[in-house]
């Protein structure tokens, strides 16, 4: 409680909103990407780094602002960069937050063989538990948004914990406490969407952005993490966003009717065994099958 | 001593009325696959179902297991492909086979004397001979790609979604042919298991369960009355 007396409320000489100001902690919790007026400061990058205490690796060059070309096991928080060229013809740059979505229907928790490794928190937060982590990279096979990260030397899978441990002390995720202009917001799931709705309505309203919306994909459930985009009906074009993003088909054949049937098969089979081995015995020994071939050809 | 048809070990001495049925190296090559197997089956329906998972704390934690079911499926795939190189050529099915399919009904029942008579092998043994050579290879591809799934770049995942099905699915198809074959050698045909430690079979077990094989081996037909 003392600590939470101690968030900053007001700023002196300071240009913009208090950063993480009237964050709200209830009990779905939910952050809000406005890529509208992300600027590209990387802000978020660092403060993901500091608090969570990442070594830094070498950076990759691609020819944009991008960091490097896609998140790492020590690089959680990625701002990724595209150019776009609209229909009429002028260019924009769309700057995209990328980290753990936070599925509501994690595709990672449901490949993952390992007991307690993967869990997602009643607040929605999904977090795995290196101690507990056997480095299958089976997550990394069911996660719809290129999230988790081997790392080859501790042979475990990192990513975005959505600050689990800061939010569960009442504090915003570090990301959110450094934006400079106020694009990241933290607060319950209701009162997010309820917040990105307005600004995709401003944007369709006022701003000429007519496809303006909010990106929170049904097909995982919802997301813990959303955004407001330019143009919601095209989200790959924001560094790779998937479309209709879900569990891979295979792995809920693999980890649904697939293990379902095995199971019964194998139980089924050894019964069976059992059961011929009961009724059948083992195949007759000499003086039998002779008395029998006997019987057959007198 | 019956003269060894099938090449030997040395070492190799057969008691009177015993047949040589798996030569040193067929016995050692079946024994890798086999131990190796048990191993990645183990490990194996650890990963497959958290209700069998104590299975890979057994075997040394959740982390050792992992590390290792990759090599020993290695191993396992060397002793597929030895035995491949083994035992291909005798496991083409052939008219035997197909009329010993169609009174698998008497097999099961143990009605041995109305089966065709069936060679070195039966068809119930070639299919398993088969089921594991596929299985193997398809086990094999799919574990390179379940082994480093970090390495499979974003745009090439569609391996993994493949691989993560196609490898469960074909550790069950050799679940089946496993559990039945250890019934089978265990269990049911008293002999077997002794044939394949120590290589050598008695005449009454050739004459009765591979009578097209002792013929081949003795020049005459199983003696009957």
């Amino acid at each position: 409680m003392s600590q939470e007396t101690l968030r900053i409320q007001k700023i002196s000489a300071h240009a913009g909103s208090v950063p993480g100001q009237d964050t709200q902690r209830e009990f779905q919790v939910c952050k809000l990407i406005d890529t509208t007026t992300c600027i590209g400061c990387k802000a978020c990058e660092v403060a993901c780094m500091e608090w969570n205490d990442l070594p830094f690796g070498a950076t990759v060059f691609d020819n944009t602002y991008q960091t490097m070309p896609e998140t790492r096991w020590n690089y959680w928080n990625l701002i990724k960069f595209n150019e776009h060229e609209t229909e009429d013809g002028s260019l924009m740059w769309l700057m995209r937050k990328d980290q753990c979505m936070h599925c509501a229907d994690p595709g990672c928790l449901a490949a993952c063989p390992s007991d307690g490794a993967i869990v997602q928190y009643t607040n929605g937060i999904v977090d795995f538990q290196q101690e507990h982590c056997i480095g299958c990279g089976y997550c990394i096979t069911g996660c719809p948004f290129n999230i988790p990260k081997f790392n080859a030397e501790t042979k475990r899978v990192y990513k975005c914990t959505l600050c689990a441990d800061r939010v569960g002390e009442g504090l915003e995720p570090a990301c959110i406490k450094s934006c400079p202009t106020g694009c990241l917001h933290f607060g319950s799931k209701d009162d997010m969407k309820y917040l990105a709705e307005t600004r995709a309505k401003q944007l369709r309203d006022h701003y000429n952005f007519a496809k303006a919306g909010v990106y929170d994909p049904p097909g995982v459930g919802g997301t813990g993490v959303i955004y407001v985009l330019h143009d919601v009906t095209e989200p790959e074009n924001y560094g790779g966003l998937p479309k209709n993003p879900h569990v891979p088909l295979t792995v809920k054949l693999w980890k649904g009717p697939l293990k379902w049937l095995g199971n019964v098969a194998m139980i089924g089979g050894l019964i069976g065994l059992v059961v011929h081995y009961l009724r059948f015995g083992p195949k007759s020994r000499e003086e039998e099958f002779e008395k029998k071939r006997e019987g057959e050809q007198p | 001593m019956t003269a060894p048809p099938y090449g030997e070990h040395p070492a190799q001495a057969v008691p009177p009325g015993h047949i040589l049925r798996y030569s040193y190296k067929e016995r050692m090559v079946h024994w890798l696959a086999a131990l190796s197997y048990i191993y990645l089956l183990l490990t194996g329906l650890a990963f497959w179902s958290p209700w069998l998972f104590w299975l890979a704390i057994a075997l040394g934690g959740g982390q050792v297991s992992r590390m290792l079911h990759p090599w020993i499926g290695l191993l396992f795939i060397v002793g597929v492909v030895q035995m491949y190189g083994l035992w291909a050529s005798q496991m083409r099915f052939d008219d035997v086979d197909r009329a010993w399919f169609r009174s698998m009904r008497h097999y099961i029942r143990n009605e041995d004397e109305q089966m065709p008579p069936v060679g070195r092998y039966n068809a119930g043994q070639k299919l398993l001979f088969w089921g594991f050579c596929i299985c193997g290879i398809l086990l094999f591809l799919s574990g390179l790609v379940l082994w480093f799934p970090e390495y499979i770049p974003w745009s090439l995942r569609w391996f993994r979604y493949i691989a993560v099905v196609v490898h469960a699915s074909s550790a069950l198809l050799t679940i089946g042919l496993f559990m039945i074959h250890v019934y089978m050698g265990v269990f049911a045909e008293r002999g077997a298991l002794d044939s394949v430690i120590y290589g050598d079979v008695t005449e009454d077990f050739a004459k009765r369960f591979h009578p097209g094989w002792y013929k081949e081996l003795v020049g005459s037909a199983p003696r009957r009355k």
